[in-house]
C-alpha cells in the first residue's frame, strides 16, 4: 500500500523503467567488454594527460560510457578552469 | 526445395526455447509447410515432449551422426499435423558428441526435403550454442522481460553476429499486459530500444501453454487461444507474410464472462 501512495505522488520510479535504466548501464559494460576497474583506470589515466597541459575542474568532470544508436560511447565532459601557464602554446 | 534453417536460441535457460520451437513447427506444419524440428541440446533432451512425441522415438541425432541410424530412420512424425518431423537429441550423451560441421552436414542433408528446418538450441554460450547456429540461415532469439532473460539475449545477439550469421530476429515471450500497464514490467517498445534487433512476435503470459506442455500438445494447435494465435502470427512472418502484432489485452469470450468469477 506504502508503493501504491509512493508513486501515486510521483515519489518512485515504476520498476519497469528502474529494470530498464540498470539494464542499459550494465549492456554499456557488457558490450564493451570493459570492467568497471579499467574503466576506472582508463580516467584516472584521461584525467592525468589532460590536466598535464590543463587545470581541470575534477569536481564537475564526468567520464562514462553511454549507449548510442547501434553503438557504445565514451563520453569525457573535463571542465578546464584555465590554460597552465608554460603550455599554453597551442591551448589557448 | 531449399530448406530455410532457423535456429531458436536464447542464452539464459528456461525462457521458452523449446516451447518456442515446438509451436512455430506445428504452426509452419499447419500451414502447409514441410518443417523438421531438430533438438540440439542434447543430454537435455525436451522437444519431443513438449510435442507429444516422447514415445515414438527409436534413434537420435546422435545414431545418425556416428552412422547407426540413417537420417529418415531417425524422424519422428507428428500425429496432428501432415508435415511435422522431429529429430531427437540424444539423452544419454553430451554437446561433444555432435560437431558444428556435422551439424551442417546435418541441415544440408534435410533442406531439399523440407521447408523449414528449426533448431532448438541448448541454453548458454558455449558448444552447445556453437552447434546450433553452425548451419543457420537466420536465428531467432527468444526472451522474456526479465532483466536477467534481456542481458543474456543482447550477450546472444553479439555472439550470433560475431559468428556472421546476420541481424537475429527477437520473440518476446511471456508478457503479462497488466503489469506492463501500471510500468512493473519492461515493455516490448522497452526491451526493443534495449536490444535494438527487429521483433518478430510477442507472446503473452498465458497458463493455457503450461496445460498444453502437460498434454504434449502444442497449443499452436488452438486457434482460439492468446498465445496459440501468437505463433501462428510469428508462423507467418517466418513465410514473409506481413502480419499486424496482436492486441495482448485481449481476452477471450469465456474470461470476459466469468473472468469477474475468478478475481
Amino acid at each position: 500500500m506504502m508503493d501504491f501512495f509512493d508513486r501515486l505522488l510521483g515519489r518512485k520510479a515504476p520498476s519497469g523503467q528502474v529494470a530498464k535504466d540498470r539494464l542499459q548501464l550494465v549492456l554499456v559494460h557488457d558490450r564493451s567488454g570493459l570492467s568497471p576497474e579499467i574503466i576506472e583506470q582508463m580516467r584516472d589515466e584521461i584525467i592525468a594527460v589532460v590536466s598535464k597541459y590543463v587545470d581541470v575542474n575534477l569536481e564537475e568532470m564526468d567520464i562514462s560510457l553511454s549507449q548510442g544508436k547501434g553503438q557504445s560511447k565514451l563520453i569525457a565532459n573535463i571542465p578546464i578552469r584555465r590554460p597552465r601557464s608554460g603550455a599554453s602554446s597551442g591551448l589557448r | 526445395m531449399a530448406g530455410e534453417v532457423i535456429t531458436i536460441t536464447s542464452g539464459k535457460g528456461g525462457v521458452g526455447k523449446t516451447t518456442t520451437t515446438a509451436n512455430l513447427g506445428t504452426a509452419l506444419a499447419l500451414l502447409d509447410q514441410k518443417v523438421v524440428v531438430i533438438d540440439a541440446d542434447i543430454g537435455l533432451r525436451n522437444l519431443d515432449l513438449v510435442l507429444g512425441l516422447e514415445n515414438r522415438i527409436v534413434y537420435d541425432i546422435v545414431d545418425v551422426v556416428e552412422g547407426r541410424a540413417r537420417l529418415k530412420q531417425a524422424l519422428v512424425r507428428d500425429k496432428r499435423t501432415t508435415e511435422l518431423y522431429l529429430l531427437p537429441a540424444a539423452q544419454t550423451r553430451d554437446k561433444s558428441a555432435v560437431s558444428p560441421s556435422q551439424m551442417v552436414q546435418l541441415c544440408d542433408a534435410l533442406r531439399p526435403s523440407f521447408d523449414f528446418i528449426l533448431v532448438d538450441s541448448p541454453a548458454g554460450i558455449e558448444q552447445g550454442f556453437q552447434n546450433a547456429i553452425a548451419a543457420a540461415d537466420r536465428v531467432i532469439v527468444v526472451t522474456t522481460p526479465e532483466m536477467s532473460a534481456v542481458r543474456d539475449a543482447d550477450r546472444i545477439i553479439g555472439l550470433t553476429e560475431a559468428a556472421e550469421k546476420g541481424e537475429p530476429s527477437l520473440i518476446l515471450n511471456r508478457v503479462k499486459p497488466d503489469m506492463v500497464r501500471r510500468g512493473e514490467m519492461l515493455s516490448v517498445e522497452d526491451v526493443l530500444e534495449v536490444l535494438a534487433i527487429p521483433l518478430i512476435g510477442v507472446v503473452p503470459d498465458d497458463e493455457a501453454i503450461i496445460v498444453s506442455t502437460n498434454e504434449g500438445m502444442p497449443i499452436a494447435l488452438d486457434g482460439r487461444a492468446l498465445a496459440g494465435r501468437a505463433y501462428r502470427n510469428i508462423a507467418r512472418r517466418l513465410m514473409g507474410q506481413e502480419v499486424p502484432l496482436l492486441d495482448l489485452r485481449e481476452r477471450g469470450l469465456f474470461d470476459r464472462l466469468f473472468g469477474f468469477m475468478r478475481s
